[in-house]
């Protein structure tokens, strides 16, 4: 076996996310440069690791972006909300005038029925 | 006014924007810190953590509280680094292509520097902002930040095999960079 070949599990295998076969395990123990390459692997993962408890500071000004964005959204959202409700509103009203119109409708009709039953 | 996360998405999803203020004062800093690994410069880092709370604000009550708060961000932000990346690559070209040499002016070569966990870290940093934007973004959400790989191709809008790929590429140019070979041991392997 060359160590090319074992190239991509290496790293994989520096995680444990991945288990050597028994023949590239074979390779690994008698082949100094995969050792190597194995442990240079950990070593990489370690100090990323050790990254995720890091913080970098943020440049002044980035919480007062944040929190002036959110509030435009917001006033965007109350804004179309306001706009969508007048529209609920103008749109309930039309729907209550046209039924009182066909109501009426109704009640001439059959008035004017009655009338004409009646002479 | 210090209180717990969960209660501050919990009053936020309720429709409470103090608490939705209040829990980005909490976790900025963190969102911050990942874009800016993300994205490699100050200025697309608050563009992208912007969008990001943008985003999540307008999501919140679709977070189940399954995951921490923080790891919901994680992947917010990882996403709007996606979109942001996608959006630069239609409006310019990359100066250099992924695989161009570019010429070593890091630290690396310096054996003096080389044993120090701490100097290891210095140099590691150096080594990521100089990877390509796409192999970086897999390699700090998979190593850094401990994301799966399904979760990490769900919000760069890859597939599986294209984010381990990409992770396998992103480790092993990390490595080469903090351990590069001696001409020799090169020329030996040849």
């Amino acid at each position: 076996m060359r160590c090319e070949e074992l190239d991509d599990q290496l790293s994989a295998a520096a995680d444990g996310s991945v288990l050597l076969g028994r023949n590239e395990r074979r390779h690994v123990e008698r082949c100094l440069r995969c050792q190597a390459e194995l442990v240079q692997y950990r070593k990489v993962l370690r100090a990323m690791r050790a990254m995720r408890t890091e913080v970098l500071e943020p440049t002044p000004g980035v919480l007062a972006d944040i929190l002036a964005n959110l509030e435009a959204a917001g006033e965007r959202r109350a804004i179309r909300s306001l706009i969508s409700g007048h529209k609920a509103a103008y749109l309930g009203g039309l729907a209550a005038a046209t039924a009182a119109g066909a109501a009426g409708a109704i009640v001439f009709a059959n008035r004017a029925r009655r009338l004409r039953t009646a002479s | 006014m210090p209180q717990d996360v969960a209660d501050l998405v919990a009053a936020a999803q309720g429709g409470d924007r103090e608490a939705f203020d209040e829990l980005v004062r909490v976790t900025y800093v963190e969102s911050y810190t990942l874009a800016l690994r993300l994205m490699g410069n100050e200025e697309d880092a608050r563009d992208v953590v912007q969008e990001a709370y943008f985003r999540a604000f307008r999501g919140l009550r679709r977070f189940r509280g399954d995951a921490q708060f923080s790891t919901w961000m994680y992947r917010i932000t990882a996403n709007c680094a996606a979109t942001h990346l996608g959006k630069r690559a239609k409006h310019r070209h990359e100066m250099l292509d992924e695989a161009d040499p570019i010429a070593d002016e890091r630290p690396s070569s310096d054996p003096q520097l080389q044993s120090d966990a701490t100097e290891l870290r210095a140099r590691l940093t150096v080594a990521l902002e100089a990877l390509p934007p796409k192999l970086r973004q897999v390699v700090v959400l998979r190593d850094i930040y401990d994301l799966p790989h399904e979760a990490i191709a769900a919000e760069l809008g890859i597939s599986e095999t294209a984010a381990k790929v990409r992770l396998h590429r992103a480790r092993k140019k990390l490595r080469e960079d903090l351990f590069p070979r001696r001409a020799e041991e090169a020329a030996d392997a040849v």
